[in-house]
């Protein structure tokens, strides 16, 4: 078991977004994002379909080039141009995706043990070691041999949870990592998310499940047409929404 | 009309069968490994090299896949020495199977790669692997395994192919069974012989590579 | 000696290459006819028939299309036949495709979902009313890419009719080539018919093929 970092927000910044820009060819999805994320905080990013909520995650780990701002993670600047320096800083972010994305001719553990040992040159058995560790924290230590298409989606997501994390990021990024699966296994995976946020882990996540937002997050993010239209605690975005777009975005959810 | 068959003739000719169906093994394993290597690279290049490379590897493609064997291997044994390359006939024969089978491989390559989910890419380049890391741990072994079955058949195509070989003298098995019905006149026994041990070759090399295939290249 | 020139060869090669069509279509017609019906024989004879077919198909594709030329060759002069290379060569080839057809046709057959038979069946249709109504035409529709894309292998296997003597394409190469000494050019200008003739058919099967199955395939 990893001790808990107990790190109150506020610390030191994982991540620093400021002026971020970004379009695909004429429509311009980011209008201008500033954003600092700090060490141990849990934000919650909630906002209709479309409105760049999975562009911004996948920005801040290169998977998408912006156009315009600056991007630091931990303290260090996002370069596109250099490759050496964008695998830098994908060591120190983790991301976890809709669709799981395990690697289907892997068992398990060598899904956990792949990054390590290629790109931090670990040991074999240091890795196979660690991802044990890993596979037990997300309650899936008998499934070190399995394949991934012998597992359920609640299961595989949390193998996913597993394999970033054995590269120790100094933040995750979960894109809707529960809007693919059955309800019945939700739950599952958000339990693996609520005990990281308890460790300290510094999360970002897009989510729909407002419950769910409310008890973890710190902050929570309300997105709306390419711009950070609200931001605040949970208890005051969710009990007193200031603008009409979040109140009519809050609203449609209990329909 | 009796027609007397007489398989002793050929039969007893077994040193030669024998090493012919080693040459014939050899030319395979050599395009196997060679061209499949060769294939995967072309692969690569046709889909994200430079515009002229793209197009050079893929007139080399189309021009392999839509002419025959024995004319590419004819011009390289033949019409290379003119050209100053002077090739003995198995060094022709080695290279002119391995280009051939490199051509097929590419383009079945191609399609297991492109059909690797986008995702899969994404998840291990955010993990931080190389591109080539990317390539070799994570596109290819799925993509060599749903291919696998096309690859299988194109390789004993490529055997059964490598028959041609004998008509510049590589002395593989069809060039055994010719050597043999010249000295004994048994031509139909001797074709018979040798087209009898190339079908237990293409059975034995298919469970082979069906066997090898999931153990060696893509793991299970 | 008599000299050649480029156009000379070119010549040469482009009157030999009209054999090269002659025995592709050949084969290309007489296997289809011939691989039309061993299919018809496959899907209404029972287990036998179909075991035996299936043991045809697989001698045409585990030997080589050399031998085959070969045991055609020297196999019908067995019965005291003087047969001749093209005889021999059309025999062969026309063996050779009906086997590979027969099987392509098959799969595609195979392809069409089991519920079509089940439906055409309680419809209370016969045998050849299904296959005329039901299955053919959506078999048909399948089987067109692959087997365009199967006359590209008849022709290049044409080159092997060389082999055993038949003056087409290759053999014409090699003939002149011997006399002109020039094996780089009349090989690569061999090479390039054979290119004129084969790549416009694999476009087309290749056409057909995303026609078929939609871009994405
Ligand atoms: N690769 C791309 N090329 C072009 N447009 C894109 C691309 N990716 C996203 N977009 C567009 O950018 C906008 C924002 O997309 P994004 O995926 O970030 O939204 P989202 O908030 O994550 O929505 P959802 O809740 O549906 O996941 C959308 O209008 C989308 O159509
Ligand atoms: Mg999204």
């Amino acid at each position: 078991m990893v001790p808990a970092i107990d790190n109150a927000p506020g610390s030191r910044l994982v991540v620093e977004i400021t002026a971020l820009r970004k379009s695909f060819g004429e429509v311009e999805v980011l209008k201008g994002i500033d954003l600092n994320v700090h060490q141990g905080e849990v934000i919650a990013i909630i906002g209709k379909s479309g409105s760049g909520k999975s562009t911004l995650l996948r920005c801040i780990n290169g998977l998408e080039t912006f156009d315009d701002g600056a991007l630091r993670v931990d303290g260090k600047q996002l370069l596109h141009e250099s490759p050496t320096a964008m695998r830098e800083l994908r060591q120190h972010v983790g991301m976890i995706f809709q669709s799981f994305n395990l690697f289907p001719h892997l068992s398990v553990g060598r899904n956990v043990m792949l990054a390590p040992t290629l790109v931090k040159k670990r040991s074999k058995t240091e890795a196979a070691e660690r991802a044990r560790t890993l596979l037990e924290r997300v309650g899936l230590a008998d499934k070190f041999d399995a394949m991934p298409d012998q597992l359920s989606g609640g299961q595989q997501q949390r193998v996913a949870i597993a394999r970033s994390l054995a590269m120790d990021p100094a933040v995750l990024l979960c894109d809707e990592i529960t809007s693919a699966l059955d309800p019945e296994l939700v739950g599952e995976v958000l339990r693996v998310v609520e005990l990281l946020a308890q460790e300290g882990m510094t999360l970002l996540m897009v989510t729909h499940e407002m419950n769910f937002a409310r008890k973890v997050s710190d902050r929570v993010i309300f997105m709306h047409q390419g711009r950070v239209h609200e931001m605040g605690p949970p208890e005051e975005l969710f009990g007193s929404p200031r603008t009409p777009e979040l109140k009519q975005f809050l609203s449609s959810l209990h329909d | 009309m009796r027609i007397q068959l007489d398989f002793a003739a050929v039969l007893s000719q077994w040193p030669l069968l024998l090493n012919g169906i080693a040459w014939t093994i050899a030319l395979t394993t050599v395009a196997t490994l060679i061209g499949m290597l060769l294939g995967i690279l072309c692969a690569q290049m046709r889909a994200k090299g430079p515009v002229a490379v793209r197009f050079g590897v893929g007139a080399y493609i189309e021009l392999i896949r839509n002419t025959p064997f024995i004319v590419q291997l004819f011009f390289i044994f033949f019409g290379l020495p003119v050209a100053g390359v002077r090739l003995s006939p198995e060094t022709a024969a080695f290279i002119a199977i391995v280009l051939n089978l490199g051509a097929y491989a590419a383009e079945i390559v191609r399609a297991g790669v492109e059909a690797t989910p986008r995702g899969q890419i994404e998840a291990a380049v955010s993990l931080a692997l190389t591109p080539f890391q990317v390539f070799t741990r994570v596109v290819l072994p799925p993509a060599l395994k749903k291919v696998w079955p096309a690859t299988v058949s194109q390789i004993v195509i490529v055997m059964l192919g490598s028959s041609v070989c004998g008509q510049i003298s590589v002395p593989e098995l069809s060039y055994a069974a010719n050597l043999i019905q010249s000295n004994n006149f048994r031509a139909f026994e001797s074709f018979i012989v040798a087209a009898l041990l190339y079908l237990a070759l293409s059975v034995v090399l298919r469970k082979f590579l069906n066997w090898a295939g999931p153990r060696l290249l893509f793991g299970r | 000696m008599i000299e050649f020139s480029l156009w000379d060869i070119l010549r040469n090669l482009l009157l030999a290459l009209r054999w090269t069509a002659a025995l592709s279509l050949v084969a290309f017609i007489g296997g289809g006819l011939t691989g039309a019906l061993l299919l018809y024989a496959r899907l209404a004879g029972g287990r036998v028939t179909d075991r035996l077919i299936g043991l045809y198909v697989q001698l045409f594709q585990g030997t080589p299309l050399l031998m085959q030329l070969f045991l055609a060759y020297f196999g019908i002069a067995l019965f005291g036949i003087d047969v001749s290379a093209w005889t021999a060569a059309a025999l062969a080839l026309t063996l050779y495709t009906s086997a590979f057809l027969t099987e392509i046709w098959r799969g595609c057959v195979a392809s069409v979902p089991k519920g079509q038979w089940e439906a055409s069946s309680s419809l209370a249709l016969s045998f050849v009313e299904q296959m005329r109504y039901v299955i053919l035409p959506q078999a048909t529709r399948v089987a067109i890419a692959p087997t365009v894309g199967f006359l590209v292998q008849v022709i290049k296997g044409t080159a092997l009719a060389s082999v055993i003597g038949f003056v087409e394409l290759t053999k014409a190469g090699t003939m002149i080539s011997n006399t002109t000494f020039k094996p780089f050019t009349v090989f690569g200008f061999v090479a390039l018919l054979y290119f004129a003739l084969c790549f416009p058919v694999s476009l087309t099967a290749r056409y057909l093929e995303r026609k078929t199955y939609g871009p994405r395939h």
